[in-house]
């Protein structure tokens, strides 16, 4: 790292410019068309030991049938279409179809996934504890699948013994409760195989009362077993190995940030997290307000997520990553790109 | 053939005979290129299914990792039936920057290089893993990393070193039997030449052991068993023919037994090839930091091989000049064989060398046969 020299700094001046770019346009609401430029990627790759070779072809919003963009996956959350009930409760309503497609896992390899709306991880779902959900589900793919939800709901709802043909549809409709972190995911058997396979997702239930405004993020950890020997070749999170160390996130000094995280990792026994340089308030499951643990590393077992809430005080370039380091270098691995308070240019 | 044209074509003119066996013995093979067209126009319809995915039978094969200073080098075969792409590479269970030449994509059975610059810690394991871009993967273990030597003066001269302290050396110490051999009693010669033809057959068998590892990494594609075949069938059958040209028709004198003696000496300089170039190899791929052994064990063992060589010709006066070339012939390709092992290995030639060593070995052992037979040993008394 000492090596981080001038020419360094140099060269990344230019991509640096993308970035800020990029930043920008986050920061607003609506995400933007692309991600961070090529040029950004290569850059760091060199400087970095990271696997340069390949590129990936055209990334989607999640949700858009097509390869997902981990840069707009970060940032977003599906609120469905809302209604209000004769009863005064918000309806929210979900069309999820799953789909067998061929996925970019990592630069240059791709697997043949099964998945929700055609992205993995599938779309992140989000409404109010109280609201009525109602998630239509369809099943295009070549296998039976559905689609089993965490938290509290009747047990036809709960997407194990409901089974979806291909061909078939159900509706799972339920009220959002308690509020916290969940996730659903696909409950047929053999369990582990369409799990790895990539019918998964968050879905996240707000208290009543919002959290405090913040840059939100929603993190899936996962894995990709390509060669099907029952061991992941790729980790990753949000979809694509090394991901954000080729496209950093940009954030601001002194910024609010609270991310998501999901462990759905198969295979491995467990995941975990690790902040650099900052120590993060954790809510484990999202499903109290009040006790965190105040850390920089947390360890979660699949199925597991919570809540992390942190802020940078200090502009540069910040890694995350699994703490168990054999994931970190086969792809779970990621930066933030803290920069100084916004400039009026 | 006339005897089936005569029953089935009675009468006509000759050309028109001529005219219609051949299209006769064309008509199956007709039918059978129609078959084959019709299986691969419509067959895949015909039988219910769109084809296997040729992608999951993709294979490739790391034939070779060296070592330079911060840098591993993969030679990657693709020996699957179609085209493949190196996507990503690992080293040991961590993504690293690579680059590939010529190109990622290697068509079948071509080979290519993959560079890895990476920091590599001498005297350790190190596992290459590369992974295709349908998520594939194919690794190979390199148990002591140890930097290759470069070709090089130095390098040239270290095998040659190897060679001559594994080959050359000690199939000289064997011929320092040949005064002992001259002075024993005339009966014992015979016992010579089956302790020489006895050594043969393991050394044949050893190779023969050894090729077959070879074509089991080896992939399908290039048949490596037919090789072997061919390669062992080739070369004795060679040199039998070679053999008989230079014999004439003399099956006992001095001549036929000095022959004798060139062709065990060229049948162990085949053997000493492939040894040489499991050497070369071994040493490129870091192996022979751990086999110190391995040299010793070559070196005590072929010291045998200058017994057998000269056990064919005890009975005569041979000249210096001769014993010297026959060293040379037996052990001189040791060196070159750690040469081609240490900078070029490449797995289908040293399957080749292997099986025509094997098959030059057997043709002496045939030969000693001949000997013993003309010689009235192997004729009940």
């Amino acid at each position: 790292m000492s090596e981080l020299s001038r020419r360094q700094f140099l060269t990344w001046g230019l991509p640096g410019v993308a970035s800020l770019a990029g930043a920008a346009a986050l920061a607003t609401r609506d995400a933007p068309a692309g991600g961070p430029s090529a040029t950004s990627a290569s850059r760091h790759e060199e400087h970095l030991g990271m696997p340069g070779a390949g590129k990936i072809p055209d990334l989607h919003p999640p949700g858009s049938g097509k390869q997902v963009d981990p840069m707009l996956f970060l940032t977003h959350f599906d609120w469905g279409t809302a209604s209000r009930l004769a009863d005064g409760r918000t309806q929210r309503e979900w069309t999820l179809t799953a789909l067998d497609r061929e996925i970019v896992v990592a630069p240059g390899v791709t697997f043949p996934a099964w998945t929700y709306n055609g992205s993995v991880p599938a779309p992140t779902l989000r409404c109010r504890v109280g609201d009525v959900v109602r998630v239509k589900f369809a099943n295009e793919a070549s296998h039976t699948h559905s689609i089993h939800f965490h938290g509290i709901h009747p047990a036809s709802m709960d997407g194990v013994l409901e089974q979806v043909p291909p061909g078939g549809t159900y509706t799972y409709e339920f009220v959002a409760d308690p509020f916290g972190v969940f996730l659903y995911h696909c409950h047929t058997m053999p369990l582990t195989q369409h799990i790895h396979k990539g019918l998964y997702g968050a879905f996240i239930v707000d208290p009543p009362k919002p959290r405090p405004p913040a840059r939100e993020f929603v993190m899936v950890m996962n894995g990709f077993d390509t060669d099907m020997d029952g061991e992941n070749e790729f980790y990753t999170v949000n979809g694509i190995a090394n991901y954000y160390v080729d496209h950093p996130i940009p954030l601001r000094v002194n910024e609010p940030v609270r991310i998501y995280l999901v462990n759905l990792l198969e295979f491995d026994m467990i995941n975990s997290f690790h902040l650099h340089a900052n120590m993060f308030r954790y809510y484990p499951t999202g499903t109290d307000l009040e006790r965190y643990e105040y850390t920089d590393t947390v360890m979660l077992a699949q199925g597991q997520r919570g809540v992390m809430e942190f802020t940078y005080t200090l502009p540069g370039r910040y890694m995350f990553h699994a703490h168990k380091t054999e994931f970190a270098e086969l792809g779970w691995n990621g930066f933030f790109e803290v920069l100084p308070a916004e400039a009026k240019a | 053939m006339a005897r089936v044209e005569s029953e089935v074509l009675p009468g006509g003119s000759a050309s028109g005979h001529r005219a219609s066996l051949l299209l006769l013995g064309l008509l199956p093979l007709v039918l059978l290129a129609g078959l084959v067209w019709l299986f691969l126009a419509k067959g895949t319809d015909l039988i219910g299914t769109s084809g296997a995915p040729p992608d999951a039978l993709l294979k490739l094969q790391i034939e070779r990792v060296t070592f330079a200073p911060h840098q591993i080098l993969a030679t990657v075969r693709n020996v699957g039936p179609v085209e493949a792409t190196v996507a990503q590479v690992m080293v040991n269970e961590a993504l690293w920057q690579f680059s590939v030449s010529p190109k990622p994509t290697i068509p079948r059975l071509a080979t290519a290089t993959v560079a890895i610059p990476y920091p590599w810690v001498k005297g350790d394991p190190v596992e290459v893993k590369v992974v295709t871009s349908n998520g594939l993967t194919f690794k190979r273990k390199i148990e002591v990393a140890t930097e290759t030597p470069r070709p090089g003066a130095a390098a040239f001269g270290l095998f040659a070193l190897l060679g001559t302290y594994v080959g050359v050396i000690p199939v000289f110490l064997g011929l320092l039997w040949f005064p002992f051999l001259r002075r024993v009693q005339e009966r014992w010669f015979d016992f010579f030449l089956s302790l020489t033809a006895g050594l043969l057959v393991f050394l044949g068998v050893d190779a023969l052991a050894e090729a077959f590892e070879v074509a089991g990494r080896l992939g399908g594609p290039f048949k490596g068993v037919a090789v072997i075949v061919l390669g062992l069938a080739g070369s004795f059958l060679a040199l039998v023919a070679i053999g008989r040209q230079l014999r004439g028709r003399d099956r006992e004198g001095a001549r036929a037994r000095l022959a004798l003696a060139y062709f065990v000496a060229v049948g162990i300089g085949l053997h000493n090839l492939g040894e040489g170039l499991a050497i070369g190899a071994a040493y490129a791929l870091g192996e022979v930091a751990l086999g110190a052994f391995l040299v010793l064990g070559f070196t005590i063992h072929n010291t045998t091989e200058g017994l057998a060589i000269v056990a064919p010709v005890t009975r005569d006066a041979a000249r210096l000049g001769h014993l010297a070339l026959l060293g040379l012939v037996a052990g001189g390709p040791t060196i070159v064989g750690t040469w081609i092992g240490g900078f070029t290995y490449s797995e289908p030639w040293a399957l080749l060398f292997l099986s025509v060593g094997a098959g030059a070995i057997f043709q002496v052992v045939y030969e000693i046969f001949l000997i013993m037979y003309a010689t009235g040993f192997l004729v009940a008394r």
